[in-house]
């Protein structure tokens, strides 16, 4: 190649390069039209973050400046306080963030078990009963025994008060993830994979567990991830189903405090007539706050995945058949 | 019934144990599923006669359930001579009618506004930005409400207090909760539905956009001819969802954020806390059954009428 058709190559590269950046600004808003809407869409960012960044500031804050002063964005004194405590003497609390993860871990394994295998067996189009049990999740989507029902089996019928399947059993299946599943299911495995591997003489079990799950990796990452959430946050059935003690998730941990003040006075280390001496000096506000946010921490941490995962599952499930 | 149901198994040449023997893997796959949905959503279907019952536990739930004296409509009676109900009623409905329209409105606009961005990298962040709120559950959204509104140290007050006014009382005034109830849920939920019709805008097909441009449309044209036109499927599934559950109500959101406060009931009181409370503090089972088969039978009823008119309208929107 001469130096001239180099030339002219570099030339024509540019002209393209201009008229595709003609294409672009092509049907664009004008510049001060972006800019209004940059600064309409950083204002709802900013509402949408700031409550949560308030909180963590004020668990930061020292107790005292906090009494002085009231709630500040740019407390006088900061202070580390609250999250020693809850790392040294918060038993009760760290033993629910225990529960929690065991109740959101086991509950999510669970779920996913139960949904896909479900979602498996209704997306195969050779399955008999395929109408039938597809009926069986359709139903409970548009009408449900309510409120009062479902305690009266949970406590009554299946005798789950007070125990931890009663923050486990409830939430691990539900009708629009089985669809969610299916949905993707059917449209991302090709029929041809399980009509070969059947023809090979493999079992449903050896297809579903062998072949199914690895290929179904992310929609089973999305189910997982609609688990977990709803696991992490879930506080209605431990205040449903929960009157002892034992298994207190992080979440009904926060209802409880934010009722009784003297919450920490239940404290093993706080017993005593030294204890509540010591409670009445502890800086609670703060550590109500601390543990508001070490609660949400693990969400936020995943919260590039969640959202990643969030937007697929929700395009899939607005797919309608 | 019966020779109907065998009449195709006969055609396709196989009895009712042979097929049953032939799909015996998938069966037992979704089994598992199956008991789930059994015991979680049809046994509590039959809960739903307490609320035709002088409900009284004694021993097991189906003993208590048989032994107990048949009343007829009596607790629809009670439910509805009490004059709570009619609050609650009124409460549940128009707080739902209020979040169905910004639920569409809002999100829309967002989803349009961010669509529109230039520097298309900003539109993460801010899409990431707005979808936060809702990963927190309600519990954790309260504590955040509460470092606003604490009457004490609450930042609201503290600033109406440098202007030399006195702070608000906010968990017992009633007037503002309307608003902060209304304000928080979309805080919560606009997010999570932008994306959703986000998803959608970009899913439209680009050569519309570039024929209209071609005829000299505007901006404000190719949104009103073209993109919400698209988006109307989306919008009807959504509305007609939302018409179901217009006698239901987020408890977290009118529960938490509240904090339960008792002067307070008048403006935040809806179905589900109402059977809630019922539940808890009165053990008022008859009645709070009844309040909730109302709300599943007006619910399902809705949900089947708005299918129907939207199928008779345009057959392509419909839900089912």
């Amino acid at each position: 190649m001469t130096f001239a058709e180099k030339r002219a190559e570099r030339k024509k590269d540019k002209e393209i390069r201009k008229i595709e950046e003609q294409q672009c600004e092509w049907n664009m808003v004008k510049k001060p039209t972006n800019v209004v809407i940059n600064i309409i869409l950083a204002i709802c960012s900013l509402a949408a973050v700031i409550p949560f960044i308030f909180v963590i500031i004020i668990s930061l804050t020292d107790e005292n400046s906090l009494v002085m002063n009231g709630y500040r964005f740019i407390p006088e004194k900061w202070s580390l306080y609250a999250y020693k405590y809850i790392v040294q003497a918060g038993e009760n609390i760290i033993r629910s963030y225990g529960v929690t993860i065991l109740v959101t871990v086991a509950g999510t394994l669970l779920g996913l078990l139960l949904t896909g295998t479900y979602a498996y067996a209704i997306s195969r189009k050779t399955y008999a009963y395929r109408k039938f049990f597809t009926t069986v999740i359709t139903i409970p989507m548009m009408f449900s025994g309510g409120m009062i029902a479902n305690y009266l089996v949970v406590t009554k019928v299946l005798m789950l008060k007070d125990t931890v399947w009663a923050l486990i059993l409830p939430l691990c299946l539900n009708s629009f993830n089985i669809i969610v599943l299916r949905t993707f299911f059917k449209t991302s495995i090709p029929d041809a994979v399980v009509e070969s591997a059947k023809i090979d003489g493999a079992s449903e079990w050896k297809l579903f567990f062998k072949i199914i799950i690895p290929m179904a990796l992310p929609g089973l990452a999305t189910i997982g991830l609609f688990l977990t959430l709803a696991y992490w946050n879930d506080w209605f059935n431990a205040m449903m189903y929960m009157d002892s003690k034992e298994w207190v998730p992080l979440q009904y941990l926060l209802i409880q405090i934010e009722s009784s003040i003297d919450w920490l006075a239940s404290n093993k280390s706080m017993m005593g007539v030294d204890g509540i001496k010591a409670a009445a000096n502890l800086p609670k506000e703060t550590i109500k706050m601390a543990i508001v946010v070490i609660s949400t921490l693990p969400i936020i941490f995943a919260y590039p995945f969640f959202q990643r995962y969030f937007v697929n599952g929700l395009t899939i499930g607005s797919v309608k058949e | 019934m019966n020779s109907k149901k065998k009449a195709p198994a006969k055609k396709e040449g196989l009895s009712f144990m042979a097929r049953l023997k032939m799909n015996k893997e998938l069966l037992v796959l979704s089994l598992p599923g199956a008991i789930w949905f059994l015991c979680f959503a049809y046994l509590p279907l039959f809960g739903i006669l307490v609320a035709f019952k002088k409900y009284r536990l004694s021993g097991g739930f189906f003993e208590s359930l048989w032994n107990s004296e048949f009343v007829g409509l009596e607790n629809f009676k009670f439910l509805f001579s009490s004059g709570d109900a009619w609050i609650v009623l009124r409460n549940t409905v128009l707080y739902n009618f209020c979040f169905i329209i910004l639920g569409v409105v809002l999100p829309i606009i967002m989803a349009l506004l961010l669509n529109e961005l230039r520097n298309k990298a900003m539109t993460k962040v801010y899409q990431s930005a707005m979808f936060l709120p809702y990963f927190l559950s309600w519990v954790v959204v309260s504590y955040c409400l509460f470092a606003f509104l604490n009457p004490a140290k609450g930042y609201f007050n503290g600033v109406l207090q440098q202007f030399g006014k006195d702070g608000i009382s906010w968990y017992t005034t009633k007037s503002y909760w309307p608003f902060i109830i209304i304000f928080m849920s979309q805080w919560k939920g606009v997010g999570y539905n932008t994306v959703v019709y986000l998803a959608s805008i970009c899913g439209i097909n680009k050569e519309y956009y570039e024929a209209a441009v071609l005829d000299g449309a505007t901006k404000w044209q190719q949104i009103k001819y073209i993109t919400l036109p698209l988006l109307k499927p989306v919008i009807t599934i959504l509305l007609i969802m939302a018409m179901g559950g217009i006698f239901k109500a987020d408890f977290g959101l009118f529960y938490q954020l509240p904090m339960d406060s008792g002067p307070l009931y008048d403006v935040t009181n809806v179905l589900d806390t109402y059977i809630f409370r019922a539940l808890k503090t009165n053990g008022e089972l008859g009645m709070s059954s009844a309040a909730a088969l109302f709300q599943s039978v007006v619910g399902f009823v809705l949900l089947m009428v708005c299918n129907k008119v939207v199928s008779k309208v345009d057959n392509d929107n419909a839900l089912f």
